[in-house]
């Protein structure tokens, strides 16, 4: 079984999705040129998700990437509402009454968010009125609260996230009285999701991370070559940090018991995630609502299963990490993608191949044998394979495409293989998973020239 | 490296062969920077000045001197072969699609052959033989056409089997081979040592060589060289030769008076290795693989591998940037197709290690075709140059045809095909050079099947009528730079399976190219001429009849209105040019001769008409748009159109006449076709070209007018054995070998160019003749079409060459024209050929390999002409009944 070139490519354009920004006559000038996005599955269904808004009532653009466990409801979930409940945080006290009042007397509302979806990014319409209601409870105390004091981003970042997740776990607790929603915010909730949202306003740049979903800053040095930031920590037990922290919020007696094999109390990767009620709660809050729950809530043994040596929860959270980076001139992309991408490519080689298809400029160095011993089938080896990474550019019209690409296909030199890449892209269903995870990237593509303004400016 | 290279490339002993010639260049060899006095300072004058030191420069002095000339001064901007010369990968390959091409290389090897013998300088001349591949039966075609030739001259050659090519050759992968051709005499030269070789042996007949020495510009005065100016001084001469290589172009727009040359260079790149670990002989058979577009010679114990990408890297666009061209990068890149297609043909070269990959520029121009002969503009303005990169191939032959060209007035074959004057001012753009060398240069490896255009360079001269008829499915194909119709796809057909025509066996194009001839034949048919090229001749007096009658072999003193068609003939009788002349009035004449004659027949004219202000000549090409009428019902819309009579009674055939058509006035009419049906040409001022162009078209639609191309009127004028000039018609044929003595007037009353020649030939008879041969048993829809350059055979021995064919619809065969030769068996000298020669023999034409019966008649089919018959036509046919 073979897959031609035209079959890879349409298995791997499939969920290709590109947004430039407009320019209108120079006026709405942005730091963002615009994005590319894709995702490539591994699970069935796909569990990551991803998003793009730009933020209408304040300035700035937010694009995200999340990825679920444990089924996709609660990464669908956090797709749909996190950039809604980061934008009311930003929002000023003005326009949050100014919307309060509009709702009240039945106004048309300002729209809050221009959403950049592929097709197949769905929001789901069942819930929307019972995540609205949630949202509004949310800015009515953000009006109550009227701290006067001007709205920073790190801080409504931080609370975004943590309300959400504190929504999710709620909605779950209360329950609904039609039983598709009350199935649904269960779902979501018992289900579990990183986050890493990028929210970018002229030069400054906030990451918010959950998990262990990556930011890394593209930079090109003054010789054209390409490197990598990271502008995220990654939220698992690689991190030392990470580790220490959970240890310090759980009594000593827990210390061993509580990462094992790597795992959060030997269970879960990610540290920090939306949902995953099961790390969230007391056992007899879980045991209450799992019983009073519809049945195939009950039937399923993974809910009913409680995490070994769960004593003080909770153990897991969504506070996010937030990073801020002043925007640069040399800064010239920002890629946010799910552990699936990271998993097999390093950082370093991401900031080459996205550097170089952005610029279609290939810095190969001519070759010269000079006095070298070279032979032949050496050269010719040499050749090919630079060949193979300037022909694979220009079959994407997508960065992000172009990323996985050669994260599925990349052989041991680092260039794209055909017969590599249609084999892992043929992968029956149950086997996928296990050769690959979901892929997520989004490509975010910086505007050099506003940025350096911005600069000029300050 | 490089410069390791260069000393083992050029053997140094070449200078103690010539001790004379030592003292004035050796010690300028071993140090380059110093600036040393000059030991022999420049003569201040010479009969002949060659500027350029390269292969073709020292050939050409070589032959010069051997011809008896003695007073030639050879420059040489930097040192001997030290250009593409020295750089070139050496192979001398008969291998060649133009015949002409073909005898120059044959020539060549036979030259290098001796050349060390005679003149102790050692030529690394070993012959090898060379082995070219067939991936593709199309291919192995392509290679069966060349072999035929080969073999009719004489070359030993033939097509082999894979498994034969693997007996010759113990590294070729041959799986992916239908066949080969094998060249057992071609070989392998050091090609820098031949050229020294040759400046060493003309240093000896007195040829005077000096390095180091550059001509800024060539000096003229009213037409003709007088001088060259170098940075050592000036030098009066008589004749220049631009051997410049790829500098010619601009060396020939340097002086006051340019000389246009259309070349430009491109990157060429190939890989020499170490030595196999068991050294490859120094015989092994040098490889051509067309297909993966490269060449594998051996060098040294390894390989030397080289070849035509398909993305070439035109240089020096802007001119020229830097004197030496040793420096050029090397890119591996760039390579790499090459490279690969080398390691598919030759797996077990993996291992081998490379030496170096080297950048050596060739010149290319627009047509694959060498540039040869005297510049139509300056009078002893010489040009060798634009080999495409077979330079060592061709240099021996071209150095003597030039030669003998300035010697002699003209070379001892005809070489129109390389004549200088085969371009003009048009081809000379860098623009237009630049991307057509692109397109040349993969061109060397494609497949060259009949019937293929270029196209880039194209949509340069158009008629008015471009676009209308181009809205109506005209496919082109271009000649000098003006853009003709093939034929018209009508609408409704599938485009793209049209326009991949290409094929050694009958074109798709062939029931489309059917209808317009029939319409032709049986209603009227309009075909757009424009790209013809019109002369005016006038004069105050007499002076212009009196010249052209000089001129031209047929008498021209007609009544006034009458058109006549000559020969233009050289003193040997042979056809410079094939026109139409029409008598406007007493003192002017307007003539018509083929499209490429526009630079040849004006530099003709120019030399030979009186040089006084009397006689006015004008090309008025630019300002007539042509329109051919042809079919029986032409005459309906013609007259129709200008409410005149125009029935044979009122406007005999081969009459001219102003006249109006539709509104416009002054329009040329004339009754002639150029394929023998009945018909007009109208000559229309290029103003009124779209209105008569309508009316034609609007009043033919009740007769059945459509438009048609060349194509169908070349199928017309073959089956009717018309010859076309630059076709069958060439510099070495008479009006007398083809059967045109009706178009002479020897007792005209006056001298004529060429008229000894003809009577001589009228007394003792042809060396050849223009035959027209029908073919038997060839099946139109499976067998190969026959092109041209076919062999003939008669009784099973050779008797010439095919010029042109073309399917008849109307006799349902394929139709080839050609000429027969009566050589001795015995010695091969060639003997009058009679009438009775041509008739008493059974005739087989070879087309790839496959012959094929002919029936050979030395005169028309009479039932194909339809209208009645002039003064002129009832002499052809009693001369051809003699």
């Amino acid at each position: 079984f073979y897959l031609t070139p035209p079959q890879v490519n349409s298995i791997l354009k499939a969920n290709e999705y590109s947004f430039k920004v407009p320019e209108f006559d120079g006026k709405n000038v942005s730091s963002v040129l615009g994005f590319d996005s894709n995702q490539l599955p591994a699970n069935a269904p796909i569990e990551d998700r991803r998003s793009a808004a730009t933020c209408l009532q304040t300035r700035g653009m937010l694009l995200g990437v999340f990825d679920g466990h444990a089924g996709c409801a609660c990464a669908q979930a956090v797709s749909e509402r996190l950039f809604y409940y980061i934008a009311v945080s930003l929002l000023p006290h003005e326009t949050l009454l100014e919307i309060e009042n509009a709702v009240e007397s039945g106004r048309a509302l300002l729209p809050i968010l221009q959403w950049h979806k592929h097709p197949n990014d769905y929001f789901s319409k069942e819930a929307s009125k019972l995540y609205f209601n949630s949202l509004r409870t949310y800015w009515q105390e953000l009006i109550d609260l009227n701290s006067g004091e001007t709205t920073d981003v790190k801080e409504a970042l931080i609370n975004a996230f943590k309300r959400l997740d504190n929504d999710i776990s709620l909605e779950a607790q209360v329950g609904d009285p039609n039983s598709f929603l009350n199935y649904l915010v269960l779902r979501v909730a018992f289900s579990g999701a990183t986050a890493c949202v990028a929210h970018v306003d002229g030069v400054d740049l906030h990451i918010a991370n959950t998990g262990d979903s990556r930011a890394m800053l593209g930079v090109q040095e003054e010789d054209g070559s390409w490197s990598a930031v990271n502008l995220s920590y990654d939220h698992n037990a690689q991190n030392e940090h990470e580790v220490k922290r959970v240890k310090m919020e759980h009594p000593k007696s827990e210390e061993k018991s509580l990462v094992k094999q790597d795992r959060l109390l030997g269970l879960l990767m990610p540290f920090r995630a939306f949902g995953d009620v099961k790390f969230k709660w007391s056992i007899e809050l879980q045991k209450r609502v799992v019983e009073s729950g519809p049945d195939q809530l009950n039937d399923n043994e993974y809910t009913k299963f409680i995490p070994p040596n769960y004593h003080t929860p909770p153990y897991l959270t969504a506070e996010p990490e937030v990073i801020h980076h002043k925007l640069r001139p040399q800064d010239k992309f920002l890629v946010l993608a799910t552990d699936g991408l990271w998993e097999t490519m390093h950082r370093q080689d991401v900031a080459r191949i996205v550097g170089e298809y952005l610029t279609g400029v290939h810095h190969q160095q001519p070759i010269a044998v000079g006095g070298y011993k070279v032979t032949l089938g050496q050269m010719h080896g040499l050749l090919t394979e630079r060949r193979a990474r300037i022909s694979s550019v220009f079959e994407d019209q997508n960065a992000a495409t172009h990323l996985i690409r050669h994260a599925v296909g990349n052989n041991e030199f680092g260039t794209v293989d055909h017969e590599r890449l249609s084999k892992m892209l043929s992968l029956p269903e149950e086997l996928a998973r296990m050769y690959r995870d979901d892929i997520t990237i989004i490509v975010v593509q910086f505007n050099s020239h506003v940025i350096g303004a911005y600069q000029n400016e300050e | 490296a490089a410069a390791m290279f260069l000393r083992l490339l050029s053997d140094v002993r070449w200078r103690a062969a010539n001790p004379k010639w030592r003292r004035m260049t050796c010690s300028r060899r071993s140090t380059s920077s110093t600036a040393e006095p000059h030991p022999v300072s420049l003569p201040a004058q010479a009969q002949v000045v060659i500027c350029g030191g390269g292969i073709m420069g020292t050939s050409v002095a070589y032959h010069l001197s051997k011809m008896g000339w003695k007073d030639i001064v050879l420059l040489e901007q930097g040192r001997l072969a030290a250009g593409t010369t020295r750089f070139c990968a050496g192979i001398v390959s008969t291998a060649r699609h133009v015949s002409i091409e073909l005898k120059m290389a044959d020539y060549s090897n036979k030259l290098y052959q001796q050349l060390e013998q005679e003149t102790g300088v050692k030529t690394g001349y070993v012959k090898t033989g060379s082995i070219s591949l067939a991936q593709t039966q199309d291919r192995l075609i392509s290679l069966k056409r060349i072999a035929s030739s080969l073999n009719v001259m004489g070359i030993p050659c033939e097509i082999i089997t894979p498994k034969q090519v693997a007996q010759l050759h113990p590294l070729i992968n041959i799986h992916d081979l239908v066949g080969a051709m094998y060249v057992p005499e071609d070989a392998l030269v050091s090609s820098a040592n031949v050229s020294l070789a040759l400046a060493t042996a003309a240093s000896r007949n007195g040829v005077q060589i000096h390095e180091r020495t550059s001509v800024s510009h060539v000096l003229v005065q009213k037409g003709r060289v007088t001088g060259v100016e170098t940075d050592r001084g000036q030098i009066q001469c008589q004749y220049f030769v631009n051997c410049a290589g790829q500098w010619a172009y601009e060396l020939g727009h340097s002086g006051e008076e340019p000389v246009n040359i259309p070349l430009h260079a491109c990157e060429h790149f190939y890989l020499l290795t170490h030595p196999l670990k068991e050294p490859l002989a120094s015989n092994l058979p040098t490889i051509v693989d067309p297909d993966g577009r490269i060449y594998i010679r051996n060098w040294q114990g390894g390989i030397l591998s080289g070849g035509f990408e398909k993305n070439p890297k035109p240089l020096f666009t802007e001119g020229r940037n830097q004197l030496e061209i040793h420096n050029l990068q090397e890119d591996w890149d760039h390579f790499e197709p090459l490279l690969s297609a080398l390691l598919r043909r030759m797996p077990d070269l993996e291992a081998l290690q490379i030496m170096q990959l080297v950048n050596c520029p060739e010149s290319f121009t627009p047509d694959m075709r060498c540039i040869m002969g005297e510049s139509p503009t300056v009078r002893g303005y010489f040009v060798l140059a634009g080999m495409n990169s077979a330079g060592i191939s061709y240099g021996g032959g071209a150095g003597k045809y030039l030669a003998e060209w300035m010697v002699n007035g003209y070379p001892s074959e005809n070489v129109w095909p390389l004549d200088l004057k085969r371009f003009g001012t048009l081809q000379s753009s860098r623009t237009f050079l630049r991307h057509r060398v692109m397109e040349v240069m993969p061109l060397m490896c494609d497949l060259k099947v009949p019937r293929w255009d270029f196209q880039t360079g194209r949509q340069l001269r158009t008629s008015p009528l471009y676009d209308r008829l181009d809205a109506q499915g005209a496919r082109w194909m271009e000649k000098h730079g003006f853009e003709r119709v093939k034929y018209f796809v009508p609408p409704g057909k599938d485009l793209l399976d049209l326009d991949q025509s290409k094929t050694f066996y009958k074109p798709d194009w062939f029931d489309i190219v059917g209808s317009e001839v029939k319409c032709c034949k049986e209603a009227v048919c309009v075909i757009d001429m424009s790209s013809f090229t019109k002369f005016e001749i006038s004069s105050t007096g007499d002076q212009a009849l009196e010249s052209l009658q000089y001129l031209f072999s047929n008498d021209l003193d007609v009544p006034v209105g009458h058109v006549v068609h000559t020969g233009m003939l050289n003193e040997k009788g042979g056809y410079e040019n094939d026109c139409s002349i029409a008598r406007l009035s007493k003192r002017s004449f307007f003539m018509i001769s083929p499209t490429d004659q526009q630079v040849h027949c004006w530099a003709w004219l120019k030399n030979l008409l009186p040089n006084d202000s009397n006689v006015t000549m004008e090309d008025v090409t630019w300002k007539y748009t042509a329109l051919n009428l042809i079919g029986p019902r032409a005459v309906d819309v013609l007259s129709e159109l200008s409410y005149a009579p125009m029935t044979p009674e009122h406007f005999p055939s081969l009459f001219c006449k102003e006249m109006s058509v539709g509104y416009a006035n002054g329009i040329r009419v004339m009754s002639i076709t150029h394929t023998g049906e009945p018909g007009f040409m109208l000559y229309i001022p290029i103003e009124y070209a779209l209105h008569v162009y309508n009316e034609v078209m609007n009043m033919g639609q009740k007769y059945g007018i459509r438009n048609a191309g060349y194509y169908a009127l070349r199928s017309l004028r073959i089956e009717k054995f018309f010859a076309f000039w630059g076709q069958d018609l060439d510099a070495f044929t008479t009006p007398m070998e083809c059967g045109r003595e009706f178009q002479v007037k020897l007792e005209k009353g006056m001298e004529f160019v060429g008229q000894e020649a003809l009577l001589e030939q009228k007394q003792n008879g042809v060396y050849k003749r223009f035959t027209m041969f029908i073919l038997e048993d060839h099946d139109t829809d499976r067998d190969l079409w026959p092109w041209w350059g076919e062999p003939i055979f008669r009784n099973g021995r050779y008797v010439g060459k095919t010029t042109s064919s073309a399917y008849s619809y109307t006799l349902e065969r394929h139709v080839c024209l050609g000429f027969v030769h009566h050589f001795d068996e015995k010695t091969g000298e060639q003997l009058v050929v009679t009438t009775d020669f041509i008739n008493q023999g059974e005739y087989e034409i070879d087309i790839a390999g496959q012959r094929f019966q002919a029936k050979a008649k030395l005169y028309p089919f009479s039932s194909l002409f339809t209208h009645r018959r002039r003064k002129d036509e009832v002499e052809l046919s009693s001369y051809q009944g003699e």
